[in-house]
């Protein structure tokens, strides 16, 4: 490069720079609250970020319709962190620095939440996760609370609570083997639980094997997990892999119950497991578009009348959830000031939700209740609904 | 029977590495060139595939033959556009080009199609389970294993007995004297490429058929233990990229079987580092002393 090359290279990116520092707006002013949605709508998960966006937008429209939060019309941004949490921590500043967002709304994984803690904390924005389950993210090692991060989801150890009383209690097994994901830490901490719960209910764990995310041959461990004569697998992986899993896990002759948590909640299981494979197994949910209450069904006939007849899952529901869980607070908080809201957040109580009445803990977890479902010929059906 | 099972879960995924590693070492054989693209092409396959069954409602073996077709015009293009001026130029050269252009196929596919993985039909081939001394043998996975041993035989039967066959062999040990005997070398190392792609592109709907799920970067791990499986046999010598193939599959098998599930791709990688200290010419290499 020579040296006159060098310099309008020099001036260019410098004329950049400048003009990304002039170009950032702000939120609060005017007649718009603007809140980020920092999501996965490409790569491996794009089905989660997907879903909750659409929950959102529809979420957004019956506020703003209703005259907004205080007569302030909600305005969301939306970007894609690509499934990859470094990418989730530069979106996360974006909206922070260049969007000058309220809130967040997002990511829709553990690991690409957790990406974010340390900026939100820093730079006092609240991030609420829709469906980031693990305890960890609120609260950190040593038991201090994340101050500004909040979920709309209930928590792992109580997913594999629950999949360890039904399978105990309704199912009637009293062995089962356990096969996770060795690299989530979603998966790590719902099997703990599940393990601890299953054997203080007097159960047997035959087996304990892990998989690595993106591998696409589990024949050889699953032989192994065969082998050990299990009742009841317990796979809380997500559905990429768990697709896989189960299609090839009937492939070899593991005829038993199946049990997975919402990791599993998503069109593409279906597809890649084939509805044969995913007869007698089940999910523990944040909720079931199937189930007869109320709240539930005037959401779900709102939602197909907006997608075309789609029928909401659960991803639907918790984006829809996240957004009002926010506006309430923003409402009882009376100002734009991260600071007020994110008290008003903390001291949630008994706000019905599509997903439950919610009471936010001095955790920032979301107490409320948790739906059984079973797959039959590849669609979920309403099974049990479990209060905590 | 847990050891038959697992027997045949090894053979059914070292037939995939073997159909892989046959191009790669098809490729090196004639120009010592390690193609890195080789993984992109069994995607590029798999999605042929994928698009022929349920865009064209085709069964799975016009689709198999149109995925094959389409991978040897795309490897015979890839070595024309990008390999061909690089012939006489440094070996470092053609080796970070090879990488250059996995990477271009791998995010121009990306570009137009998006990352999200797809899942492959459930009806192409019938799929019902074979009991054999208590193991339950998938009838896909034989069905498999009997297409990759038909392919390798085919494939010994054309660089044996054919001209194009004497003409690889020719190039491979002296493409200048190759030459002067009249036989064009150019067109030689296009069939190279044209016949090793086409077992590429079989590999990927096999993957496809056999996994159920692809996605635009599902080349580059099978693509890698391929190459590891090519080394294996000794690279450049094709009996030895098969017993490589299988040999791999068996082992990565047997390291989960005992329960590291989570080392099984470490174990390729091992294999390679003792390979390349103890034995760098391969199972069925021989020493050959470089000539100064």
């Amino acid at each position: 490069m020579g040296k006159r090359c060098l310099k309008a290279f020099v001036v260019g990116l410098l004329s950049v720079l400048l003009l990304a520092a002039c170009s950032t707006g702000s939120s609060g002013d005017g007649d718009t609250i603007k809140i980020g949605a920092n999501l996965e709508l490409s790569g491996n998960v794009a089905s989660y970020g997907q879903s909750i966006l659409e929950g959102i937008k529809l979420a957004v429209e019956e506020i703003n319709n209703d005259g907004g939060i205080d007569g302030k019309k909600i305005e969301i941004v939306e970007m894609d962190n690509k499934s990859e949490s470094a990418e989730a921590v530069s979106v996360a500043t974006r909206l922070i620095s260049e969007e000058k967002v309220l809130a967040i709304i997002g990511s829709a994984t553990t690991g690409n939440t957790a990406a974010q803690i340390d900026i939100a904390n820093k730079e006092k924005v609240i991030v609420l996760t829709p469906s980031g389950t693990s305890p960890t993210l609120t609260v950190n090692d040593d038991g201090s609370v994340n101050e500004y991060i909040f979920r709309t989801s209930y928590i792992d150890p109580f997913q594999g609570t629950v999949a360890a009383n039904f399978a105990l209690k309704e199912l009637g097994v009293k062995t089962a083997a356990v096969y996770i994901d060795s690299a989530s830490d979603y998966s790590k901490g719902l099997a703990e639980a599940f393990i601890q719960d299953f054997e203080a209910g007097g159960g047997k764990i035959v087996a304990n094997e892990s998989y690595m995310q993106n591998d696409t041959d589990f024949r050889s461990t699953l032989t192994r997990i065969q082998s050990a004569n299990p009742e009841f697998v317990f796979i809380p992986g997500y559905y990429g892999d768990v697709g896989l899993i189960i299609d090839q896990a009937r492939e070899i002759g593991i005829d038993v119950p199946l049990m997975g948590a919402d990791g599993w909640d998503s069109p593409t299981l279906v597809e890649l497991a084939g509805a044969d494979a995913l007869n007698n197994t089940f999910i523990t949910n944040h909720y079931s578009s199937g189930d007869p209450d109320d709240t539930i069904q005037n959401f779900v006939e709102k939602f197909k009348e907006k997608y075309n007849g789609k029928s909401p899952d659960a991803f639907n529901a918790l984006g829809y959830d996240s957004v009002y869980l926010l506006a309430d607070a923003i409402k009882r908080a009376g100002s734009l000031d991260s600071e007020k809201i994110k008290d008003a957040l903390a001291s949630t109580k008994d706000l019905q939700l599509v997903t439950g009445k919610v009471t936010i803990d001095e955790n920032h977890n979301p107490i409320k209740s948790a739906t059984i479902l079973e797959y039959k010929d590849g669609e979920q059906v309403y099974r049990a609904k479990i209060d905590p | 029977m847990e050891w038959l099972q697992q027997l045949m879960n090894g053979i059914s995924i070292g037939s995939i590495y073997a159909l892989i590693a046959l191009g790669y070492t098809m490729v090196y054989g004639i120009i010592k060139l390690i193609n890195f693209a080789h993984g992109d092409v069994v995607m590029i396959g798999a999605f042929t595939g994928f698009y022929a069954i349920v865009g064209l409602h085709l069964s799975f073996i016009p689709a198999l033959l149109l995925a094959m077709a389409v991978c040897s015009i795309l490897g015979v293009i890839i070595e024309r556009v990008a390999y061909r001026r690089l012939r006489n130029s440094s070996r470092i050269t053609a080796l970070i080009t090879a990488i250059g252009v996995s990477f271009f196929i791998e995010y121009t596919f990306i570009y137009f199609r998006g990352a999200q993985p797809q899942s492959y039909p459930k009806d192409v081939l019938p799929e019902t389970s074979i009991n054999i001394f208590g193991a339950k043998i998938n009838s896909q996975a034989l069905l498999i294993f009997v297409i990759t041993i038909v392919l390798m035989i085919i494939l010994q039967l054309i660089v044996h007995r054919t001209k194009i066959g004497k003409a690889m062999r020719a190039v491979s040990i002296d493409p200048e004297t190759a030459m002067l005997m009249g036989i064009s070398v150019d067109r030689t190392i296009s069939a190279t490429f044209a016949i090793g792609s086409a077992l590429a592109g079989a590999a990927g709907v096999i993957i496809g058929i056999y996994f159920t799920k692809i996605e635009p970067l599902m080349g580059l791990l099978p693509g890698i233990k391929a190459f590891v499986a090519a080394v294996l046999g000794g690279i450049g010598i094709i009996p030895g990229a098969m017993v490589g193939g299988f040999i791999l599959g068996l082992v990565e098998t047997a390291v989960s079987a005992i329960g590291f599930s989570n080392f099984r791709d470490a174990a390729a990688f091992f294999i390679l580092i003792l390979i390349l200290i103890f034995k760098p010419t391969g199972i069925f290499g021989k020493n050959v002393r470089e000539k100064v």
